[in-house]
């Protein structure tokens, strides 16, 4: 099966055609998203196996040879990432068949979603720098569709703004190729990455590395692009917000993490250093902001963040030790951001506002949702044994490992005001004199704290299984430390 | 040429010319869809060029003149386009190998002589019914909107 990298791809793309033939069939949608999208984690997970056994896979659509056509290809990295994507829309389809009216599931919000899955996974697997600003824009298409369902007013201003910086953001990227391909004369990743080593990028690739770090921090949100996020993820509803907060902003993310491991590795004093102050910046900035504020949905949005900052500076530092914690904290990441969303989502369906002030006491009639909301709470500012910690300790070791004692404390300390943020809700929403609610969405508690139950289970397995997840993450950054293992899989002749 | 759709405006020249050169236009963009295989054409113009072809009849008549014409469900025919499409490319997937290689060959028809056929032009017809889809979903939605 050469095709295999392929399927995470092609399950989505198919479905999302097919369930346009029937937009207004609502119980038909549901259903094949959920069968399809299970499909997809099932190819996802003999993909990772069969990464684990074979290597790097790749596949040359049309059969054109390497340089030339569009390389697929599944590195370890791209294959977990790609697993995380689809465990992830699979939890917020079923926790949106509760969620969402029907009005907004009919206007083709799981359409959206699946394209949204292929774009997601398309910009993880491709080996083609031209091919992953195809996928940006296909999940960005979708995400169009779905920041504005419902039509609320303030859904369409903020649509507007993001519109527009996101508009901004695609023409950049493919003036940036474009810059890249005059200089290097080539789209397929490998080869470009074997040409930059053979000139040993002169100042001009530098330039192009900045351009790059704009383009992917505009998506993923570093200092000072991020100005957009905060107001944009406020307005959609909860599911799409969980898509957002764990998918989009990751998919920046992973651009930074592929391009300055793959191409930009050999000026680190100037381009890792830069990132490295950016990243510190935007952790900074992202905890003051979740400090700030007393709204759920807020805090959450700003300990994205947060996040991304901290794996950023993983990257910046580029040891062995720090990209392992990198990897290992994005999915961290992913997985836990989701499942907050999820939790909040329903805190908000019961006290029907996402403010603090309006909740209190929820321990008392809810006492399963708290103390879930708590570990998945514990997860995420990293206390031991769940899995935010051992991403976290990777990344500091690393730091101290490459003789920078600001960054390392900078992640530390961050770490213990993001548990003072999220503990903010924990303390203020379920402590405190029970209040009597009459949010829409009360009687829906139970259906909907499964999914986010299940999310959070995984993110405490996916902690405790850390031995067994290690190997894993360890061959999914053997090429970023080493190129030539990714140049040698895409242009090997055979 | 009898005329069995009400008219709302005297546009006598526009519409009476609009009934034969539609057909003119259809014809030319078969033959660029075709043309696009060695030449310049293929599902994309050809797909354009038949969207203008409806776009004139929706000028010299109206919306409800061009539903009586054609009851089609234009974001039907896109999806149905797309699923052409992704089908074409998958097929490679049955004889293992890489997604959207292609295959091609020369036959002996009747009537056309040696032909070549490719299984690309499938794949362009998918392009072809998306794009007349979506352009025509386009203006209609902005026509039904005034």
């Amino acid at each position: 099966m050469i095709n295999l990298p392929l399927l995470p791809l092609l399950i989505p793309l198919i479905t999302g055609v097919i369930l346009m033939l029937f937009p207004n069939r609502l119980r038909l949608q549901r259903s094949v998203s959920l069968v399809s999208t299970f499909l997809t984690i099932v190819a996802t997970i003999y993909l990772v196996y069969s990464v684990r056994k074979d290597g790097i896979l790749t596949v040359t659509l049309g059969s054109w040879p390497a340089p030339f056509g569009i390389t697929l290809v599944s590195d370890m990295l791209s294959a977990l990432l790609v697993l995380t994507t689809s465990l992830l829309v699979f939890f917020v389809i079923w926790y949106s068949m509760y969620y969402l009216s029907d009005l907004h599931q009919r206007f083709y919000y799981y359409i959206a979603v699946q394209f949204l899955l292929l774009g997601v996974n398309g910009a993880f697997t491709t080996g083609d720098i031209f091919n992953m600003f195809v996928f940006f824009e296909v999940f960005l298409i979708s995400s169009y569709v779905l920041i504005v369902l419902g039509g609320k007013p303030a859904q369409l201003r903020e649509s507007l703004k993001y519109l527009l910086i996101n508009v901004i953001s695609s023409a950049l990227f493919v003036m940036t190729v474009a810059f890249l391909y005059g200089v290097i004369g080539s789209l397929s990743m490998a080869d470009i990455s074997q040409k930059i080593t053979e000139i040993n990028q002169p100042g001009i690739l530098s330039v192009i590395a900045v351009l790059f770090l704009i383009v992917f921090g505009l998506k993923g949100a570093i200092f000072p692009l991020y100005f957009w996020l905060p107001g944009s993820y406020q307005v959609p509803p909860t599911p799409v917000l969980a898509l957002f907060g764990a998918l989009l902003t990751k998919v920046g993310v992973y651009g930074i993490l592929r391009t300055y491991s793959l191409f930009f590795s050999h000026q680190q004093q100037f381009t890792h250093q830069l990132l490295g102050w950016l990243a510190l910046a935007t952790i900074v900035i992202g905890v003051i902001g979740a400090l700030a504020t007393r709204d759920v949905k807020q805090i959450l949005i700003y300990n994205i963040i947060v996040a991304v900052g901290v794996i950023l500076y993983g990257v910046s530092v580029m040891t062995r030790q720090s990209l392992e914690g990198a990897v290992f904290y994005l999915i961290h990441d992913m997985l836990i951001k989701a499942a907050l969303f999820l939790l909040i989502g329903v805190m908000i369906g019961i006290a029907g506002s996402s403010r603090l002030k309006d909740m209190g006491g929820m321990i008392k009639d809810y006492p399963l949702l708290g103390w879930t909301y708590f570990i998945a709470a514990l997860s995420l500012a990293g206390i031991p044994p769940l899995s935010g910690f051992i991403g976290k300790l990777l990344i500091v070791r690393g730091g101290f490992e490459a003789g920078d004692l600001v960054g390392p404390f900078v992640v530390l300390i961050s770490s213990l005001l993001v548990l003072y943020s999220v503990m903010q809700i924990f303390i203020r929403g379920f402590w405190g004199t029970p209040k009597t609610y009459s949010g829409p969405k009360r009687h829906l508690t139970k259906q909907l704290l499964a999914p986010a139950l299940a999310l959070v289970a995984m993110t405490v397995l996916y902690g405790i299984g850390t031995e067994a997840v290690r190997p894993l993450i360890s061959q999914a950054v053997d090429p970023l430390v080493d190129p030539t293992l990714y140049i040698q899989a895409v242009l090997r002749e055979d | 040429m009898k005329n069995p759709i009400k008219k709302h405006t005297n546009d006598v020249i526009l519409e009476s010319s609009t009934t034969f050169i539609t057909f003119i236009i259809f014809l030319f963009a078969v033959y660029l869809f075709f043309a696009g295989h060695y030449t310049p054409g293929g599902g994309f113009i050809g797909g354009l060029v038949t969207a203008s072809a409806l776009v004139l009849v929706l000028l010299a008549f109206d919306i409800k003149t061009l539903r009586q014409i054609l009851p089609i469900d234009y974001k039907q025919m896109t999806a149905v386009g797309m699923l052409i499409s992704v089908l074409t490319a998958s097929g490679a997937l049955l004889f293992n190998k890489p997604f959207f290689t292609h295959a091609h060959g020369y036959f002996n028809l009747p009537l056309f002589g040696k032909t070549s056929l490719h299984t690309a032009m499938l794949f362009d017809l998918g392009v072809y019914l998306v794009v007349v889809g979506v352009t025509m979903t386009i203006i209609q939605t902005i026509g039904e909107s005034d």
